[in-house]
This record gives C-alpha cells, structure tokens and sequence, in this order.
C-alpha cells in the first residue's frame, strides 16, 4: 500500500539505521549462558557495547575476533577459530555466535567453514552451541540481522521432528514464542502473563526479559549472559502445541521452525492496539481451549475506554514515525486506530512488510529526512529513538521516545508497550504530550485600543498552560 | 450573610424572560435531584478570568480546593487568577470565632506577595452561616492596605450557580464598576488594517458574559480593533481590574450569549443610562448579526458601512474554508444539550454547516430563547428539558443522533454510551468563537463523528462472535 521511497542522497544525516551485527548480538543476548563474537575489528563491538550499556544500563557480554591489518589482508580465518576457543576456554558458554561484520564480508570470510575448522579441531568443547551468521553492516538492520540470527540459531539447534521423535502437542501446554526485538523484556514479562492466564507455558525464543531485564544477580560478575532461554529448550520445541511468531520479519524463522518441527504457526505483526491484542487473544483462546478470562476481557474493556478518553487527543493528530519495519508497522496501526495519521514515515532499510504498511509513502532514509518531511507536513508529534529527541526540538514537537536505542532516559528498556494495558498505558503517554505539549493554543491578541496595565505589555509569557 | 430578602431582590430580575415563570433558571433546586453548582460556584466562575485580581476563597478547603485552577479561560498577560487562594478555614478557626482574623491576615498575605491591583473575597457557606462580617473585614482591609478588597458574598446555600453569577455582577456593579475613567483613546497603530483609512469614531463598549474560554475572544477581537470598537472590559474573560472599573463609560453594552449577568447590564442602563443588546459570537450567522448589532446600537452610519464591508469580506472567506468540511459533516445528526451557551446560537452554527439538529435542550432557555428555535428548526422540534443521562441517551438513541454536543459533565455519559461527543461548555480547550472559530469546530466534529475508535468500542470482542478466529497460517495436522 506504501510507495517506498528510495534513498536518494549521498550524505545520511542523524542516522536511524542501526547494523546488523547490533540485532544479531540483540538476538543471542536473549539466550541462557551465550556470547555473541563479532567478527571484525575491535571497535566493531566496541561500539556495540556502548550501545547496547546506554540503552539496558546493563553490562553486556560482546566479544571481537579483533581483526588487525595483517588479518585483514591476510585473511582471518585464525582470529574466528581463536576467538571462539578463548572464549570456550575462559567462560564456556552455552552458545556462541559468530556474527561478521563489514570488514570480514568485505574481505570475503567465511564463518561457517571457520565453526566446521573448529569443531574438528576442538571436540573438547562439542557441547557448546557455535553458529555463524552472515551479518554484514552494509545491508539490513537490526531487524534483519536479529532475524538472521535467530533463524540460523533454530536451524542449528532445532532437530528435525522425525529424527527426534518429537510431535505437536506433545507437550500440552508449551508455546513457542518467537519474539520479534520490538518486544521490550516489560512486554515479554507482561506477554508471559497473559499466556499464563491461558494455562499455557510460553517458550521465548530469545527471551531478553530473563537476560536483559535489569535483575540483580547472586554473582557479581559473569562474562556470559545469566539468564535468557535455555539452550535446552530449543529441543522441545517440536513438541509444543504451536508456535506464536511476533514480528512479520520473524516470519522465516518461523517458516524454519514449522518446517522442522510440524508445529502450527500463528503470525501476528505486534501486539500494539486493540485489533492486534484481540488477535493475540484470539488465538490464545482458540490454541488452548481455554476461554478468555474475566480479567482480559475487563482489561479489554479498559482499553476501550481509554481509546474513547483519548481520542479527541488523538483524532487527526500528524505524526512522524522513525523506526525499523516491525516498530513502524505496529504504531502506524496503533495510531490509526486511534484516528491519528501518519504523515512522515522513515525507516532504515527495505524490507518486503513495508509495502503493506498503510501509509501513503515510506522512505527510506535518516532523521534528516523525518524533520524535512516532518517540517512540510507540519507533524504534532514524533515517535522515534533517543536520537529523534533533538529533532523533535527542531520541529517544536514532542517526541513518545520507542525503539533503539533509549540512552535519555532511564527504564526505557522496561516500558510495557503491548497487550490491552501496554496499549492504554501507551495511548495515555501519547495523549499526555499532546495535551502538555503540542496543543494548538489561539495565540493572544493584544487590542490597538486596550486597556491591560503597561507593566504586562512586555515579554508575558504567551501560554497559561 | 445575606438577608432572604437580599436574595429576594437578586432573584427578581426584571431583564430576565423567566422571572415571571415558575421554572425560572434561579429557582430552588430539588433536593436529591439536582445538576449544577451553587451560588459560590457561579460567582467564582463569572470573576475568575479577571486576571491580576488575587482571588480568594473565604471557607474550608472543599469550596477552594476542588474547583480552583479548573477553567478553559485564557489571559493574554496577568497570571494572578491561575494561582489559588483560600484561608482554608480550620475546625479551631470556626469554633473558636477566629475566621475573621485568618481572613484579615490572608489579604495582607495576598497582597505582600503577590502586589495584586485588588483582591477579592468570596464568601462561603460556613462563615456565612458563622456569621462572618466579610463586609467589614473587607472594608478595614482596604483602609488598611491601600488596595481594593471586594466582597462577593456568595454562600452555596444561597442559591444556584446562576444566582451566583448574579451576585457576581453584582458585586462589580457596586463596588467596581465606576470607580476610574477609560484610559484617554491611545494612538492605535493601524498598520494592520490597511484596507479601512483610520479617520472616524472610536467608540467604547463592553462585553458581558464573554469569558475568553480556550482564547476563543481573540478571533473577534481583531476584528473590532478593525472597526474600532474599543472594548473597555469584557466582563470577564482576560480583563483587568482596572478595566472593569471603567465600563460605566461605555456607549453600549452587549450581552454575550447568556443571560447569566444580565443584571449587571440592566443596572448599567439604570445607572448610567448605557443601551444593551444581546449577541452571540458562536456561528457565522449570529457573529455578522452581533457586529451589525453594535453599529444600529451606536446609530453611526459610517460603522454600518464598514461593518457590511468586513462582514462581507470575512464571510466570503470563511465559508470558501469550510467548504471541505461542509461535505464531511453534510447530513450528521446533532443532539444539542447546551447549558449556557445559548441553544439558537448553536444551531445556526450547525445549521451553516448542513448538520441537521434533531433535538435541543432547552432546560434554561427562555420563552424568546424557544420561539427563536421553533423558528430555525421548525415547529415539531424536540425540545428536552429532562436532561439526565438517561433521557439524554434515549434521544440519542431513538433520533439516531451521530454525536452529542453538551457540556463538560455530560461527556463521560457519552463515552460510556459510545456515543461520539463535542464538549461546548467553559472546561473545553478549543476556541469555537468568531469566524476563525467555526473552523475549529469543525474540526472537532469531524475528529469525533469520524474517529475509528467508535467502530473499535461498539463491535463485541472476536471471541464472542465466533470461536474460532482463523490467525492460523498453515494446517495444523501433522503425521
């Protein structure tokens, strides 16, 4: 439905795009015991690091292949195979994967070949999960390189159902999850619950709220993630009673996992706004038999009647939206739920669910291109990372900060945005800075003729609110 | 406290169509079954948009403190009235006989910090009912401190909100209104209105019962600049105290849309022999009516001209812009429940816009007021004068309305019922005044008629509809 727009200058101006290795470091992080490797030079992962710390306020496991100039030229091959063997040696982690980068693509590296090297070399360490993904910084995105990831994680881990025996249903109440980087670990706490009020047992794949959630630990330190989903439950998969995908860039993953395993596949885009939480319930109902408990429907209820308190807020109001497909597409319709357009969309990279996305024209591009675009369509309001706050200044808007990265602000990791009370907290939030911020006031006229004593004819602040 | 003839004399309002009728709008409210605020209420609502003046509440916290800071008017400058005040009066206070002094010491509290131009007391129940002599506590305050304190003596039980406004009014009339003359006629800078040569007669006139609610005054108040009709007061949305003492001087007084202060007009005529009319700045229709309104009142044929010219001009303007909206809201329902805006004047707002209005409340109209309406919307009109929830619904429902128009309180009703709704009353945020103003309303009707959410909150949960809702994307059968 969208015109994509394609990118159609030199110079990328205040950045939205986020690389790939960043999402496939995102993904592995999700896992029980793991460690991402970055395979390229130090600063690589560095700056993953840095990342990742200003916006979880966590430390982050990340380690570098730290490909220097002779490996570089040379060929790297040795810095992949000793990379994964020190990091087996000093921390053994349950799983490691290889993510390349710019450099090592260029260079023409082939990280699958370098796991095989290593596997015959080093039987010692055949219990820990090693996968390469290809992860290059010079196409995709987070999202397309947290997809990645998690695909090649499944295709590794996840046996074939026939070879293991395993079988839909087997398990009577699991579901497999898998969970697009758009659910923050709040929405993956509030996500279990419901599934829980269903009496069923969700299975994150990954589960950044057990790994990323900001938890005081018994151990000071760990070089490995402490929490996360258990490598070992990537072998009950194939037994639960279907598999949930969150996120329609997880939908290969997803194909993967049904293909391997047999298991039913529901897709759902996101779980923002009514429509998108009554399919989620929907299906939950129909995959457990269950009827909907008293207290969704009462939460649904709720919502509804946020939706009715916020609409005048809403109505009409012109947004900018700057976020990856997935984060893009669940707002677009969260707000157009609420009568609220969406006149700027800009996103990172192209990706097959844009055209779909209702929206007249999506570009692909950078901040600069959300504040021209915004400034000519006279947006009220910006949704958009950390980075977008400053252009929001610039456009004399508020901005609801979502996505990656939030380093501005403390807790933003945690905020609950999905299900019937993410979706009413996040319309409340919205309101509240249209209410605060951006309502059109009629500005004051001062009369050629007035009265008003002279001491006011000066510098008065123009709004009472 | 006031006498029960004090009141008596308050109640009687000869410029009032209702004082001869039994249901008139100032009538002794029902016990169990009332709407609507008291006399407090409506004194505090009437002055509060005068903006330097320190307001202070004489009472216990719940008069002050559940209703300060709670209105949708808007000053151009002078902030004083946002800030709330009240001597928050205590058990030992009241028992012990030491509400006068707290009093005392509150306006020259007031006054030290804030350095206000006046202060004014409102009066509450229970230190009228103690037997409080605000008069005198006033008066000594003022001698005092050397600025003015005006007593509003408006006690709850005197009455209802619109017996407040009334003592509102009163008030200013007699201890405001004529204590300094106009400012003489500044060297206006015209630059603004370059199409109307600068060479005729200003005259000076006042707006009672304007209140500036979201600024809304603002989109007529440059076109008065523009004929030069210089407004000494508008009693009282973003006045000044010292504006208000000047309205004795005005040629003409122009009632706004509610019969609320309409006292403080006719004592005007009685006093200082000002002519008044009533008008309305709500629609296309009625804001022509009121600008030519003033020029026939002012007997200056050179006004009518220019003022047919404006007209003209903005009209022709305006209704180009809303041309888009009109087809949007072509043929939309309307139930009207206006409390003080005037119902008419609404309608033909409506009306301009080819909405079509099934039913109107007309609970505090007057005679005239529904003789106007059987006019605009024909004779077989419903007029409702039940206006609770539950009646209101039930027309809503068996006229298929598509939105209701009403005041702030009736907007949850609404909702709850799922039925779209535009607040018109005195706590909204959008200016609807002037020609300017019907494009904001407009919009908002547009914004809820047309809103999604409607559909969203009406259709039943998926799961009760059908119990298998079909997300699945592949079959689940498996060997």
């Amino acid at each position: 439905m969208a015109d994509i727009l394609k990118r159609n200058k030199a110079l990328s101006v205040n950045p939205l795009k986020a690389s790939q290795p960043i999402g496939g470091s995102l993904a592995t992080l999700g896992f029980n015991r793991s460690m991402p490797l970055l395979h390229g030079s130090q600063g690589c992962t560095a700056f993953a690091k840095v990342f990742f710390v200003r916006h979880f306020r966590e430390p982050i496991p990340l380690q570098s292949t730290a490909m220097d100039q002779g490996s570089s030229v040379m060929g790297a091959d040795e810095n992949v195979r000793e990379g994964i063997k020190t990091i087996a040696e000093k921390s053994h982690p349950a799983l490691i994967t290889i993510l390349t980068t710019g450099l090592a693509e260029t260079q023409g590296a082939d990280v699958h070949r370098n796991v095989r090297e290593f596997r015959e070399a080093n039987p010692e360490f055949a219990d820990i999960a090693v996968v390469g993904v290809n992860t290059p910084d010079f196409t995709g995105s987070v999202e397309t390189g947290y997809a990645a990831t998690l695909t090649e994680i499944i295709r590794a881990l996840v046996p074939e159902a026939k070879t293991a025996g395993t079988y839909p249903g087997k398990r009577k109440k699991q579901v497999n999850v898998l969970a697009s980087y758009i659910l923050t670990p709040g929405d993956l706490e509030a996500l279990r619950d419901i599934f829980e009020q269903f009496n069923l047992r969700p299975v994150f794949i990954p589960d950044i709220s057990d790994s990323l959630d900001g938890c005081l630990t018994a151990e000071d330190f760990s070089p490995v993630t402490i929490g996360g989903t258990p490598l070992s439950e990537m072998l009950t998969l194939g037994d639960a009673l279907a598999t949930v995908v969150i996120g329609a860039s997880l939908n290969k993953a997803a194909e993967l996992l049904e293909e391997r395993t047999g298991v039913p596949t529901y897709s759902l885009g996101h779980l923002y706004g009514l429509k998108a939480n009554d399919a989620l319930i929907s299906a939950l109902a129909e995959i457990s038999g269950h009827e909907v408990p008293e207290r969704i429907e009462r939460q649904r209820a709720q919502l509804q009647d946020a939706m009715l308190d916020t609409h005048f807020m809403l109505g009409q109001l012109r947004i900018a939206i700057a976020a990856d497909a997935d984060l893009l597409s669940a707002f677009v319709d969260l707000v157009q739920e609420m009568g609220a357009e969406v006149v700027t969309a800009v996103t990172s990279c192209n990706v097959p669910l844009l055209t779909k996305i209702p929206v007249a024209t999506i570009k692909i591009g950078d901040l600069e291109d959300m504040e021209l675009s915004g400034r000519e369509n006279k947006v009220q309001l910006v949704i958009g990372n950390s980075h977008a706050v400053d252009t929001a200044e610039r456009l004399g808007v508020p901005i609801l900060r979502a996505g990656f990265p939030l380093y501005d602000i403390i807790g933003g990791y945690q905020k609950t945005w999905i299900g019937y009370r993410g979706t009413r907290q996040t319309l409340f939030d919205l309101a509240n800075l249209v209410i605060n911020f951006s309502h059109e006031e009629i500005p004051a006229y001062y009369s050629i003729y007035g009265q008003k004593p002279a001491s006011e004819l000066t510098d008065y602040p123009t709004s009472c609110h | 406290m006031k006498s029960t003839k004090d009141i008596a004399v308050l109640l009687d309002e000869p410029a009032c169509e209702h004082n001869k009728k039994e249901k008139s709008g100032c009538a002794k409210p029902k016990p169990g079954a009332s709407a609507g605020g008291c006399a407090f209420d409506g004194a505090q609502i009437a002055l509060l948009p005068i903006a330097d003046v320190a307001h202070i509440v004489h009472g216990p916290i719940a008069c002050a403190g559940s209703s300060w800071d709670n209105r949708g008017t808007r000053s151009s400058g002078a902030t004083l009235y946002r800030i709330g005040m009240t001597t928050d009066l205590t058990e030992q206070d009241i028992v012990m006989g030491r509400a006068e002094k707290r009093l005392f010491h509150a306006i020259k509290q007031a006054i030290d910090t804030y350095a206000p131009p006046a202060v004014f007391i409102y009066n509450t129940c229970v230190p009228a009912l103690i037997g409080d002599d605000i008069n005198a506590v006033c008066k000594s305050a003022q001698e005092r401190w050397g600025v003015p304190v005006v007593p509003i003596d408006s006690a709850g039980f005197y009455g209802t909100k619109n017996l407040g406004n009334r003592i509102a009014g009163d008030a200013m009339v007699n201890h405001v209104i004529g204590t300094r003359d106009p400012d003489p006629l500044p060297e206006a800078d015209r630059s603004n209105f370059p199409a109307v040569s600068a060479n005729f007669k200003v005259h000076d006139v006042n707006l009672v019962g304007e209140y500036n609610i979201a600024g809304e005054f603002w989109h007529v108040l440059p076109l008065l600049d523009e004929l030069g009709l210089r407004i000494l007061c508008t009693l009282s949305g973003d006045a000044r105290f010292r504006e208000v003492q000047t309205m004795h001087k005005a040629e003409v007084n122009m009632m706004v849309c509610s019969k609320a202060m309409v006292n403080v007009a006719r004592k005007l005529n009685q006093q200082y022999g000002t002519p008044w009319f009533e008008g309305s700045f709500y629609g296309i229709t009625d804001t022509s009516q009121s600008l030519r309104d003033f020029a026939k009142a002012l007997k200056d044929d050179d006004l009518t001209a220019r003022t047919e010219a404006l007209i003209l001009r903005e009209e022709t303007q305006i209704r180009t812009e809303l041309e888009p909206w009109k087809e949007r809201l072509k043929g939309k329902r309307v139930l009207l429940f206006t409390g003080g805006v005037k119902s008419w004047s609404v309608i033909s707002a409506l009306q301009d816009l080819g909405m079509v209005v099934v039913a109107t409340g007309t609970k505090k109209s007057t005679e005239e007021d529904k003789a106007r309406i059987r006019e605009l919307m024909g004779e077989d009109t419903v007029m409702i004068d039940d206006g609770s929830p539950k009646a209101l619904l039930k027309i809503v429902h068996d006229y298929k309305a598509d939105i209701l128009i009403a005041g702030g309180r009736n907007m949850y009703t609404a909702l709850k019922a799922k039925v779209p709704f535009l607040d018109i009353n005195q706590e909204r945020e959008f200016g609807y005044e002037g020609y300017r103003g019907m494009l904001e309303l407009v919009r908002q009707l547009a914004l809820t008629i047309e809103s999604p959410v409607w559909e969203a909150v009406r259709a039943p949960a998926p799961w009760k509809v059908k119990p298998q809702s079909a997300v699945r994307t592949t079959p689940e059968e498996y060997a």
